[in-house]
């Protein structure tokens, strides 16, 4: 009896002593910071021996096609662009640059573009990039089908002309002033069809193998057109629980994370340089603008005035991000209205008159469908249930799976509101606008306005650069004063980078640029 | 001479003080357990957070009483799908014997061979997850084998033993047998079996929400809280003390009486 009792007392003892040295921990915390520093000094400035490569956490597996064709995800995007190429080549700055071409000329009636391909550029194959190759890929992109996206700016050419192995002509239907943007798209080879698995393009970096659910690994493209990349080798390690995204990077297993909350970074310690842009997604609740009851404009309103956006940011960023009024980010300056971002004041009083003059006095029920792989949304979604709580709405999240999300969400519009944030594939008004048109193939909130139609026909058919960008704004407007969905942020993309390294640049689109990172000696 | 049972006296008042938090956390805490901003951002425990704050300035204290509740909610009606189907099943092969409880029970070792964890998640997958019902049904049902294989056992024991064979032959019914002359006699067994296995269902409940298939957020439950808070044990350390210390608490006093349980039906002190 006495022994058992005994026993008793020392786990109790032993329960006490865990919970202190937790205790002491919190204490501690940064003593032990300054330790952990210390002692991985050597590792983070690496002797010139150091093998030249690194790995990169990325959050989500890709599309399970690599073609940049029938890419879907922007994850699957930001990781492709240092594979492939277009004919032009997005800037950090925002601007195009010829990649596949080395120059172009334009018609006076701006119809005709000729391209003429460098001289001596090659696939990772090492086939030369040929004008056949541009049409056909061009050609692709036009007709679809196949699981191959179609780029709606295509069904504007006319015809494709080849004069000679090196030179490419295209003749538009009519004039389009942001038809070069669109040449973004990656030109592949003709004759070739493994792309699926063993994507081929003209990039840095060429694809070397891939594990689903694990890893993609890009290798330097020795015989790239530019100017070549730093890194020997670049290891994609996929990471999908968000909670093992800190003890990898401390662990050292990998060097760089991009898309990291603020909570993580504030954890992350001295071993990591934290460099700060924007995501360039538009995060917002997207409504199902043809579910019950999101299908009365009134009840889209009451929503954006009960969600409090400035606090969303305080309480799950730490501040950080930029709000929003609509489809559209600050980055993209010339088409960013800053006058809607405060369009909807936080205003529960309005909320709660908007939603009974649509005849549901006492709020409803829903659901916000949330990706249980992208904590920020989770974060914001938590926020939001709170803040409808207030009007009287009772929401409630369901987390599902990406490919779920993909499926049910995305292609079934199946949902009543999700929180994600969504980004333009080419650097283009248009690219983040046209999704809202009633007949877009991806109007995943079946948003249905003829008014905006017509803005945006206006938009895309405008003769002058200056009519275009204010139609754009005018559609804009549109989905604000309708409410299209509960317009919230454009993330702080914070991403660390394990110091020694340097060379991460943020472009106005979602992409993560490899080619200018390398070690500091 | 009658010695006091420690182990009972210290489980029940522990398990009753526990139960007494947890019921009050169904009708009233401190601060609303979902309410953000309640303090500040991660704040260390202090006399108005006892536990601190987590992310969002939500109230831990009042999380974790709040969430104790769900999960002990959910790892009652796991017992109870467990336990009552499970006894239900191994009193009767048990008492009766015979192929029926040939095939059975080679069933029940073949559900006992799988890791009970990813049984609940085939469960999960086929049901649906996400609701609470399916949870409990899903954790049920990998309670059941257990259960059964314990009370075939006694029930097994006991059906030669004199007073059984007499109670038969003076005509009592099977009903009557099992349920007035056995069921009782068993209770030393099944009684620190409930205790363990409710012991095992809180962990459960834990371990799926831990996986991100019990609650959802914002709803708290300790598993859910506990996954939560391996994403800020840097920055606040208190957030896993304390969830932990509860379901360690849990635990530990229901353990505590069952042993006293075993030894008080057992006549050793």
């Amino acid at each position: 009896m006495k022994r058992k009792l005994l026993a008793v007392l020392l786990l109790l003892g032993l329960l006490g002593a865990v919970l202190c040295g937790c205790g002491d921990g919190s204490a501690d915390k940064t003593p032990e910071g300054g330790q952990t520093s210390g002692s991985t000094e050597p590792a983070a400035q690496p002797a010139a021996d150091h093998p030249n490569e690194i790995t990169v956490g990325i959050a989500q597996d890709l599309d399970e096609s690599l073609d940049p064709h029938k890419a879907v995800a922007a994850g699957t995007k930001e990781v492709m662009f240092n594979v492939f190429e277009g004919l032009m080549k997005p800037t950090p700055e925002g601007d195009l640059i010829p990649a596949v071409a080395e120059k172009y000329e334009i018609s006076d009636d701006q119809l005709t573009y000729t391209f003429t391909i460098r001289d001596g550029i090659t696939f990772h194959n090492g086939e030369p990039v040929t004008a056949e190759d541009v049409g056909a890929s061009l050609a692709r992109c036009k007709n679809g089908g196949d699981g191959i996206l179609e780029v709606e700016a295509f069904s504007n050419i006319r015809s494709m002309e080849t004069a000679d192995s090196r030179v490419i002509s295209i003749t538009l239907e009519e004039p389009d002033s942001e038809f070069l943007s669109y040449l973004t798209t990656a030109i592949l080879p003709a004759d070739y069809d493994g792309q699926d698995t063993a994507p081929v393009g003209t990039g840095p970096f060429r694809f070397v193998s891939r594990a689903a659910q694990d890893n993609i690994v890009l290798e330097r493209f020795a015989g790239y057109w530019g100017e070549p990349a730093y890194l020997d080798k670049v290891t994609y390690k996929i990471i999908e629980n968000a909670d093992s995204i800190l003890m990898s990077l401390q662990s050292g297993a990998v060097d760089l994370f991009a898309h990291l909350t603020s909570t993580q970074v504030a954890q992350l310690g001295d071993d990591f340089n934290i460099e700060e842009g924007t995501m360039n997604l538009v995060q917002a609740m997207y409504l199902n603008n043809a579910e019950k009851p999101f299908d009365d404009v009134r009840v889209r309103q009451a929503l954006c005035y009960a969600v409090d956006r400035q606090q969303i940011l305080d309480l799950a960023f730490d501040g950080y991000g930029s709000l929003i009024g609509s489809s559209m980010y600050p980055a993209f300056g010339k088409y960013f209205d800053d006058s809607l971002t405060n369009h909807y004041p936080h205003d529960v009083e309005k909320a709660r008159a908007l939603l009974a003059d649509a005849g549901y006095p006492d709020g409803f029920a829903m659901t916000i469908t949330v990706p249980s792989n992208y904590q920020p949304h989770i974060d914001t979604a938590q926020v939001i249930v709170e803040q409808l709580k207030e009007v009287g709405v009772a929401a409630e999240i369901q987390l599902v799976e990406w490919g779920t999300w993909l499926s049910d969400v995305y292609a079934g519009r199946q949902f009543q509101a999700t929180v994600v944030g969504v980004d333009a594939s080419t650097m283009t008004a248009r690219a983040l606008l046209e999704r809202f048109t009633s007949t877009a193939g991806n109007n995943f909130i079946n948003y249905s306005s003829a008014e905006y139609d017509a803005f945006f026909q206006e938009a895309v058919s405008a003769a002058d650069d200056a009519a275009q960008t204010a139609a754009y704004k005018r559609a804009e407007a549109n989905l604000t004063e309708n409410a299209a969905n509960v317009y919230i942020q454009d993330l702080a993309d914070l991403v660390a980078v394990r110091k020694g390294l340097t060379g991460v640049r943020f472009y106005p689109i979602y992409v993560l640029d490899l080619s200018g990172i390398r070690y500091a000696d | 001479m009658r010695k006091r049972n420690g182990f009972l006296i210290a489980g029940l008042v522990l398990t009753c003080a526990l139960a007494a938090l947890i019921l009050l956390g169904f009708f009233w805490t401190p601060y609303d357990p979902n309410a953000m901003a309640a303090g500040p951002k991660f704040d260390a425990p202090s006399p108005a957070h006892w536990m601190g704050t987590d992310n969002f300035g939500r109230d831990i204290f009042s999380r974790v009483l709040k969430g104790a509740g769900t999960t002990v909610s959910i790892a009652l009606a796991t017992l109870l799908i467990g336990a009552v189907c499970g006894s239900l099943a191994g009193a009767l092969t048990g008492y009766f014997g015979g192929p029926a409880d040939e095939v059975l029970m080679r069933l029940n070792d073949a559900l006992t061979a799988f890791p009970s964890i990813l049984l609940a998640l085939v469960v999960i997958s086929i049901l649906g997850p996400g609701s609470r019902l399916n949870v409990m049904t899903a954790l049920g049902l990998v309670f059941i084998p257990s259960f059964a294989r314990v009370t075939r056992t006694a029930f097994a024991s006991l059906r030669d033993v004199n007073y059984i064979k007499s109670a038969r032959l003076m005509g009592a019914s099977s009903r009557r047998i099992l349920l007035v002359h056995m069921l009782p006699n068993t209770a030393p067994v099944l009684l620190p079996a409930l205790t363990i296995g409710f012991n095992n269902a809180v962990l459960a409940e834990a371990s799926m929400s831990f996986l991100g298939i019990g609650a959802t957020p914002p709803n708290a439950s300790l598993g859910y809280m506990l996954s939560e808070a391996q994403g800020m044990l840097f920055a606040a350390p208190w957030y896993a003390a304390g969830t932990g210390l509860v379901v360690v608490l849990l635990v530990f006093s229901v353990g505590l009486l069952g042993e006293g349980l075993r030894r008080r039906d057992r006549g050793v002190l």
